[in-house]
């Protein structure tokens, strides 16, 4: 089984799906992340599905299910570079991902990450993202 | 068939013998009817071949002219009607450019004395009148084709997805929105806002004249698609009576932001994007 890679960069863990997911490699990465995020306490987390053209309704689902996992972490999720065809299908499926932020390309979801960060944490924490690293 | 083999040789003799007068008066009576929109040294050239196909099927009735002995005069038929089709030729004329043969052949057989000549004159021409059909058929056919390639072309042209700033599209729909319309609309919009990195959109159906439920249906599924790659969408320009059928079919926007018009949504959509547009004092 193929495991998907997380990666820390900063206070974001980023998720880049690379590969076809089976089942088996959603639920091995909804769990290594879980670890992750509760080793780093990352404040946010962003899935990169540019690559991902097919999709189910499991793997719809696993969106949400992580933003709930990374909720429980007090940590965002931001899903983005979903491809139009793979929107449609999730439309389709009547899958809307609740309350799972979006955006267009990475660099988006990073400064979407970044903003809601700083509404979280308010003016005092600018210095050290990472109180438990630090 | 093979009974009245025989007698049908006497009517295939008489085709054979006589066959450059009955082509020129054939080519003659067509050209007559057609009164000069096709050259005739064009037809004769297109019967010729017609009749050098056709006088071998002497004996046939017609009844069934799908077998492979009529597979050269059903393809030459064919080609024949959808180069009427295009030269703008109506079905009863290209139909009857088959049927006009009939009277020369009458008018030969007319003049024979054997009585037999008659019966195969008749099963001849119940055979032309199925290549009558044919043409008819083909007619139709090849007409139905150029409306599916117009209707295609229709849809390119009419859907088309523009900058109207950095990060923001516009969709200005005009005319019936259908289904396969508004599919073709989503797909080039969600394409689109990938391709320019534009997180807003605005779907403008000030030209929509009709929405009905499905539409409605479609255009909130482009929404929710748009959303869930990171764009908003911001549908303008819902013209009254429109407004009302929406209500009258509870069809719910939700949180869907529309504005009157084009100019009120790209004022929020500038307004989202965090530009400012400030009027000047002019001099």
């Amino acid at each position: 089984m193929e495991r998907v890679p997380i990666l820390k960069i900063g206070g974001v863990l980023l998720v880049s799906i690379q590969i076809d997911l089976q089942d088996q490699s959603v639920l091995a990465l909804q769990e290594d992340l879980a670890e992750k995020i509760s080793a780093t306490g990352a404040h946010g987390v962003v899935i990169d599905i540019s690559a991902v053209e097919i999709v189910d309704s499991f793997i719809g689902r696993m969106f949400a299910t992580i933003a709930s996992i990374s909720r429980l972490f007090d940590a965002d999720t931001v899903v983005v570079g979903m491809r139009p065809a793979v929107a449609i299908t999730l439309v389709e499926l009547g899958l809307t991902l609740g309350g799972v932020r979006t955006a267009l390309n990475l660099e988006r979801g990073m400064k979407i990450l970044g903003e809601l960060g700083r509404e979280r944490r308010g003016a005092v924490t600018h210095f050290g993202e990472f109180p438990r690293d630090a | 068939m093979t009974a009245d083999a025989g007698h049908a040789q006497r009517l295939t003799e008489l085709l054979r013998e006589n066959a450059e007068l009955l082509i020129d008066k054939w080519v003659g009576v067509v050209a007559a009817a057609l009164r000069g929109r096709s050259a005739r040294t064009e037809l004769e050239a297109d019967f010729r071949e017609f009749y050098a196909a056709l006088v071998p099927l002497v004996g046939h009735d017609g009844k069934n002219i799908s077998g492979p002995e009529f597979t050269e005069i059903r393809s030459l038929l064919e080609e024949y009607s959808r180069s009427r089709v295009r030269a703008g030729f109506t079905p009863s004329e290209t139909a009857s450019s088959v049927f006009s043969l009939k009277e020369p052949v009458f008018e030969l057989v007319e003049n024979d004395a054997s009585p037999e000549v008659f019966q195969q004159a008749l099963a001849f021409s119940r055979l032309l009148d199925a290549f009558g059909l044919l043409t008819f058929e083909s007619y139709s056919r090849a007409r139905e084709d150029i409306i599916r390639e117009q209707s295609e072309q229709l849809l390119e042209l009419t859907t088309p997805v523009v900058k109207i700033w950095e990060g923001v599209l516009a969709v200005p729909l005009v005319g019936t929105l259908d289904s396969a319309r508004t599919q073709v609309v989503m797909e080039k919009l969600l394409e689109m806002l990938v391709e320019t990195g534009s997180e807003h959109a605005i779907i403008d159906i000030t030209g929509v004249f009709a929405v009905d439920t499905q539409v409605a249906q479609h255009l909130l599924k482009t929404v929710v698609a748009a959303r869930l790659m990171g764009a908003e969408c911001i549908v303008s320009g819902i013209r009254p009576q429109i407004a009302q059928t929406i209500v009258a079919l509870g069809i719910e926007f939700g949180d869907i932001v529309t504005k009157a018009s084009l100019a009120d949504a790209l004022r929020h959509a500038l307004r989202r994007e965090g530009v400012e547009v400030v009027r000047r004092e002019v001099v």
